[in-house]
C-alpha cells in the first residue's frame, strides 16, 4: 500500500489538512476525514451526481477525484452555500418555497449543479435548466419543482445584483 | 370538530426542508458509532453455481481484516427466512451451498475501513461448478428446466386459480372476445441513497442493535429476529432520521439486517456496510417482470362481461417475503373501475436466476392496469367505439359507493364518471382528436392514450394469505392475519408546546409537515409549535407488524392515527379545564388553544394546563389519568381476514386515477415525444397540496422510468446486464414532462379525515396510458405496444416489420 499522504485544501472558506492514502476518493476524504457529510454517495460511477462539489469554482464530481488531487485547491459544499448568518443561499430558499426536495438525498449535488448552471448561465430557460440539471438524478420530485426552484433562484439572483 | 381548520388543506412548506438544505440531514451513511467497522460483501459471478469450497485464510490474514462470514456460519447461526407460501424454500441470508444468481452475498469481510474490506475480497478463493441457469418463468417451468431448488421440485413458488362469479358462461355469451399476451419488465425504483445497515451485539444484555434505512412493513422485524434465532426483544431496529427514498424498494433490505447483523454477532464489534450501486443493481430488490395472458368478453355496446388471464410472476432465485404479494396485492381492485363481475385468474409465481422482487412503487398495479386498459383499448378498437365511450359504458357508477367488487375489495368512495371526465376537459380531448386527425392527414404519427386506474392504500396484512389454497385456510387451528393499524402519540410539554411521535419511518413523504399541519388544526394552535419526531425505534415506539410507510398508507392510515390521538388529548384537556373551573364539561369548548368557558368568559390555555397538569400533580380530577398525553392506535375495521372463496379486502382506502396522454412518434428514428399529459386524481380530502403535487410528479415519472427506459436486463444465461446507471437508464430533468395535476374529491368514510393515500399514484398508470397513446399513434401502421419498456431500438424493430408487412 502507498504510503499517506499530505493534502490540504480550502473548503468552505477555512484551509483544512489531512493525511490520506493516494487512494482514498475525495468524496470519502470529504465526508468521514473531515465530517462534511451533507455531500452524499449515490454511485461512485460519475452518474448520479449526489456528490457534486464546487471544484475551484466548477461542479464536479468528488467521487471521481481523489482526495490527493485536491491539494490546494479551492472547494464548496453544500455546507458552504448559506451565509454564515445561517441565511439561505437563493437556491436554498427557491427549493423550499417551490417542493423542490422531497427525501433530501439528491439536494447537495442538485444545489451545487444548479449553482455552476446559473454561474455559467445567470438566466437559463426552462429547457437550458433541465439540460444544466441533467447531470444530476432525482427519484423523487419528477424535477418540475426543482426546475422551478432554479428559474426562480435565478430570478431572485439577478435582480438583487 | 376541530375548531377552526385553518392548516389542512393548505400547501405548508416543510419543516423538513432546513435541514436538509444546508447538508444537516442525518442519512444512516452519515451516523457515528463507536467501534465501528466496516463490511464488504463478496458476491456470485455466476446465475447458478454449486460452491464446492470457499478458502479465507489469505483474506483474514490481511491486516485490518478482523472476521469473515460465509454460508457455514450462516447455516450454522441463522435460519431461513420465514415466507408466505407452501413451497419449501430455504432462502438464507447468503448463499449456504449455491448461488442462484449474480450478486448472491457469498462472504462478509469485516475490517477497519472500507477499503480493506475490499481489498480482503479479491483474496477469497470461492470453487464453483456452474450450472445451467434460467431467467425466462415460462421457460423455467418446463420438465427439462434447470432446477434452482432441489427440495422444492420445481421452479414454481406459488400458484393459485381462481374464479369470481360465472366467466365460462359470460364468455360464452359474449359478442366479442379479444386475448392477448403482456410482457412486463423488471425494474427497480432505484432510490438515490441505497441500502445501509450497521449492527452492534450488546453481549450483557444480548441485544442486537440493528441501524438501517428500512421503512417497513415491520413484520420483517420478527422475521429477521427469527431468522437470526433471537427474541423479538432482543432485537432493536432503529432506523434513522432521513431515509433517501425508498419507493417500496428498502423493503428488501432486511436479509442484509440479518446479514450484517450476523457479521456483528460473530465479530464482537459493531458492522457497517453500505451497498454500493453496482450492490444495488444486481442484488437488492426490484419489481417482478411479468408475462401476462389476458382474454376479455363484450358485448358489441362495450360492456365489459368478463376476464381470463394467466400469469408468470418471476420472483428471482428465491421467493422473498413479502412476495407473492406481486400477485396478491391488488386482489379486491382485480376488477379495476369496471363493473363486470367475472374473473378468472391463474397466478404463478415462479423462481428463475434473477435477482429477488418485491414493493416497487405501484406494486403489481403497474402491471395490472398495463393489462386492463390495453384489454379495453382492444375492444374498443374491435367494436370501433371511442375508447373513452367504452370506459364510460364500464364504470362503477357513484351512487354504488361503498362497492364491493366480486374479490372481496370494499371501494370506499369515488366519482369515477366526474374525475374521467374532468381529464378529458382538462386535456381537450375532442381537441386532441381534431389534431390527430389532421396529424394522420399529414403523415405523421400523433396518438392519444387514456387510462384509469382504482388506487389502493393501505394494505391489508391478510391479503397475503390468499397465496394458501383455501383449503388450508380452513383447517382447524389455522390462524388468520388481517388488519393495517398505525399510532400516533401526541404530548404536551411542562410549558404547554407539543411534541407528536411517530413511527412511520418516512422517505421523503413529509411526515413531520402534514401531522404538525393535522395536530395545529386538532389543538387550534400554529404549527411552529409542534415537533414531530418520526424515527422508528422498536424499543420504543407503539407499532404493529403493518407498520411502516409503504402501500401509500400514510395519507389514510398515519393521519387517521394523528388527528385521533390529537382528539383524545383535546378531550382530556376539556375534561381537565372543565374541574379546574368547577363546571360541568359540557360547558367547555375548545378553541384557538385554549379551553373556553361557554358564557363566563373563563380560558385556560393550553400553557395553563400544562402547567398545572405537570407541576402540581393534585390539581388532576380524582379518576383521571395523570399526564398530557395521549395515544391513538387506528386499525381499519375492514381490513379482515380472506375468506374462503379468496374474497378480501386487500387494502383499505381506494382512490382513483384518470389520465390522457398525447404523443407523437418520429418516423425515421421512433422517438417518442410527449405532447400532453394529464392527471386526474381523487384521493379523498388533501392535507398538503403541494406534496401531494409531488407525489403525483415522482410517481408518474417512475411509470415514465418503467415504460420507456429502465430494465434490469439479463441474457439467457442469467448474467446481469445492467450493472450501473450508465446500463440502467433513469430518467433526467431533460426526459421528464410537464404535468397537467387537478383532483376531484370523494372524502374516504373510512378515514378520520377522509384522506386516502396517493403515495404511488401515477407510477401505476403510465405504463398504460404510454402504451395506449403510442399503439393509437401507430394505428397507421398497425403495431401494438405488448411488451414494456418501450425502448427506441424496440420500438423501431416493431415499426420496420410492421412497414415490411405493408
Ligand atoms: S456518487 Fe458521484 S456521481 Fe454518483
Ligand atoms: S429528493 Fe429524493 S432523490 Fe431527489
Amino acid at each position: 500500500m502507498a504510503e499517506p499522504r499530505k493534502v490540504s485544501f480550502k473548503i468552505n472558506g477555512a484551509v483544512r489538512e489531512g493525511t490520506t492514502e493516494p487512494r482514498k476518493l475525495l468524496v470519502d476524504f470529504i465526508r468521514d476525514d473531515l465530517g462534511l457529510t451533507g455531500t452524499h454517495i449515490g454511485c461512485e460511477h460519475g452518474i448520479c451526481g449526489a456528490c457534486t462539489i464546487l471544484f475551484n469554482g466548477e461542479a464536479a464530481r468528488s467521487c471521481l477525484m481523489l482526495a490527493v488531487q485536491a491539494d490546494g485547491a479551492e472547494i464548496t459544499t453544500v455546507e458552504g452555500l448559506a451565509a454564515p448568518d445561517g441565511t439561505l443561499h437563493p437556491l436554498q430558499q427557491a427549493f423550499w418555497e417551490h417542493h423542490a426536495l422531497q427525501c433530501g438525498f439528491c439536494t447537495p449535488g442538485m444545489l451545487m449543479a444548479a449553482c455552476d448552471l446559473l454561474r455559467v448561465n445567470p438566466s437559463p430557460t426552462e429547457e437550458e435548466i433541465r439540460t444544466g440539471l441533467s447531470a444530476v438524478l432525482c427519484r423523487c420530485t419528477g424535477y418540475q419543482g426543482i426546475v422551478d426552484a432554479v428559474k426562480a433562484a435565478a430570478d431572485r439572483m439577478r435582480s438583487s445584483n | 370538530m376541530a375548531a377552526t381548520q385553518k392548516w389542512v388543506g393548505q400547501p405548508l412548506k416543510r419543516t423538513e426542508d432546513p435541514r436538509l438544505l444546508v447538508g444537516d440531514g442525518v442519512f444512516i451513511a452519515d451516523q457515528l458509532f463507536p467501534n465501528l467497522h466496516h463490511a464488504a460483501i463478496l458476491r456470485s459471478p455466476h446465475a447458478h453455481a454449486r460452491i464446492r469450497s470457499i478458502d479465507a485464510s489469505a483474506a483474514l490474514r490481511l491486516p485490518g481484516v478482523v472476521g469473515i462470514v460465509t454460508g457455514q456460519d450462516a447455516a450454522k447461526m441463522t435460519r431461513p427466512f420465514a415466507v408466505g407460501v407452501r413451497a419449501p424454500v430455504k432462502y438464507y441470508c447468503m448463499a449456504v451451498d449455491k448461488v442462484r444468481f449474480v450478486g448472491e452475498p457469498v462472504a462478509v469481510v469485516v475490517a477497519t475501513n472500507r477499503y480493506l474490506a475490499e481489498d480482503a475480497l479479491d483474496l477469497i478463493q470461492v470453487d464453483y461448478e456452474p450450472l445451467s441457469a434460467v431467467v425466462d418463468p415460462e421457460r423455467a417451468l418446463a420438465a427439462d428446466a434447470p432446477l434452482l431448488h432441489e427440495e422444492v421440485g420445481s421452479n414454481l413458488a406459488c400458484h393459485r386459480h381462481i374464479v369470481y362469479g360465472d366467466p365460462d358462461a359470460a364468455f360464452a355469451d359474449a359478442e366479442v372476445v379479444i386475448s392477448e399476451r403482456f410482457v412486463f419488465p423488471k425494474y427497480g425504483s432505484t432510490p438515490i441513497e441505497t441500502y445501509g445497515v450497521v449492527a452492534s451485539f450488546d453481549r450483557t444484555s444480548d441485544v442486537l442493535t440493528i441501524h438501517a434505512n428500512f421503512m417497513g412493513p415491520f413484520i420483517l422485524h420478527p422475521i429477521t429476529a427469527r431468522a437470526l434465532n433471537l427474541p423479538e426483544n432482543k432485537l432493536r431496529l432503529v432506523v434513522p432520521p432521513d431515509i433517501g427514498g425508498s419507493f417500496g424498494i428498502k423493503t428488501g433490505i432486511f436479509p442484509y439486517m440479518s446479514l450484517v447483523g450476523l457479521a456483528a454477532m460473530k465479530t464482537g464489534v459493531t458492522v457497517k456496510w453500505i451497498e454500493d450501486r453496482r450492490e444495488h443493481l444486481l442484488a437488492s430488490s426490484s419489481g417482478t417482470d411479468r408475462i401476462a395472458y389476458r382474454e376479455l368478453a363484450a358485448r358489441r355496446d362495450g360492456t365489459i362481461l368478463a376476464m381470463r388471464t394467466r400469469w408468470y410472476d418471476n420472483v428471482g432465485g428465491y421467493i422473498r417475503t413479502p412476495e407473492p404479494g406481486c400477485s396478491f396485492r391488488p386482489i379486491g381492485n382485480w376488477f379495476g373501475a369496471y363493473r363486470f363481475q367475472h374473473l378468472e385468474a391463474d397466478a404463478n409465481v415462479v423462481m428463475t436466476n434473477k435477482s429477488l422482487t418485491g414493493p416497487n412503487r405501484g406494486y403489481a398495479c403497474g402491471h395490472l392496469y398495463f393489462e386492463i386498459e390495453r384489454m379495453v383499448d382492444l375492444l374498443a378498437e374491435k367494436i370501433g367505439m371511442d375508447p373513452a365511450e367504452v370506459r364510460r359504458r364500464n364504470f362503477i357508477q357513484p351512487g354504488e359507493f361503498p362497492y364491493r367488487t366480486p374479490s372481496g375489495g370494499l371501494y370506499d368512495s369515488g366519482d369515477y364518471p366526474a374525475a374521467f371526465e374532468k381529464a378529458l376537459e382538462l386535456a381537450d380531448y375532442a381537441g386532441l382528436r381534431r389534431s390527430q386527425e389532421q396529424a394522420r392527414a399529414d403523415g405523421r404519427l400523433f396518438g392519444v392514450g387514456l387510462a384509469v386506474a382504482v388506487d389502493p392504500s393501505v394494505s391489508n396484512m391478510g391479503y397475503i394469505t390468499v397465496a394458501l389454497d383455501p383449503e388450508i385456510r380452513g383447517r382447524p387451528g389455522y390462524l388468520p392475519k388481517s388488519g393495517a393499524l398505525e399510532a400516533a402519540t401526541v404530548k404536551v410539554d411542562p410549558l404547554g408546546r407539543i411534541i407528536g411521535v411517530l413511527g412511520s419511518a418516512p422517505q421523503g413523504q413529509g411526515h413531520r409537515t402534514v401531522v404538525a399541519q393535522i395536530i395545529a388544526d386538532e389543538l387550534g394552535i400554529a404549527p411552529d409549535d409542534i415537533t414531530i419526531v418520526d424515527e422508528m425505534d422498536t424499543f420504543t415506539r407503539v407499532w404493529g407488524i403493518s407498520s411502516g410507510t409503504y402501500s401509500s398508507r400514510f395519507g389514510s392510515v398515519g393521519t387517521s392515527a394523528a388527528a385521533l390521538a390529537a382528539r383524545r388529548l383535546r378531550d382530556k384537556l376539556v375534561r381537565f379545564a372543565s374541574y379546574l373551573m368547577e363546571v360541568p364539561p359540557e360547558s367547555v369548548v375548545w378553541s384557538e388553544g385554549g379551553a373556553h368557558h361557554a358564557n363566563n368568559g373563563q380560558v385556560l390555555t393550553l400553557k395553563d394546563l400544562a402547567g398545572r397538569a405537570h407541576w402540581d400533580v393534585e390539581s388532576i380530577p380524582p379518576g383521571m389519568e395523570a399526564g398530557l398525553e395521549a395515544t391513538a392506535v387506528f386499525a381499519f375495521p375492514e381490513a379482515k381476514a380472506p375468506d374462503l372463496q379468496d374474497r378480501v379486502n386487500s387494502s383499505n382506502t381506494y382512490g382513483f386515477i384518470a389520465e390522457v396522454m398525447a404523443v407523437e412518434i418520429d418516423p425515421d428514428t421512433a422517438a417518442i415525444k410527449i405532447l400532453k399529459y394529464v392527471t386526474v386524481h381523487d384521493a379523498g380530502e388533501i392535507i398538503n397540496p403541494a406534496i401531494v403535487e409531488g407525489q403525483i410528479y415522482g410517481g408518474a415519472l417512475h411509470g415514465l422510468g418503467g415504460a420507456l427506459y429502465e430494465e434490469l436486463a439479463y441474457d439467457e444465461q442469467g448474467q446481469a446486464l445492467a450493472g450501473s446507471f450508465m446500463d440502467y437508464l433513469v430518467p433526467t430533468a431533460h426526459e421528464a414532462v410537464k404535468i397537467d395535476i387537478a383532483h376531484v374529491v370523494s372524502p374516504s368514510p373510512f378515514t378520520t379525515l377522509g384522506a386516502k393515500g396517493l403515495g404511488e399514484s401515477s407510477s401505476m398508470t403510465v405504463p398504460a396510458v404510454l402504451a395506449n397513446a403510442v399503439t393509437d399513434a401507430l394505428k397507421p401502421l398497425g403495431v401494438h405496444i405488448r411488451e414494456l419498456p418501450i425502448t427506441p431500438s424496440r420500438l423501431w424493430h416493431l415499426m420496420e416489420s410492421a412497414r415490411s408487412k405493408r
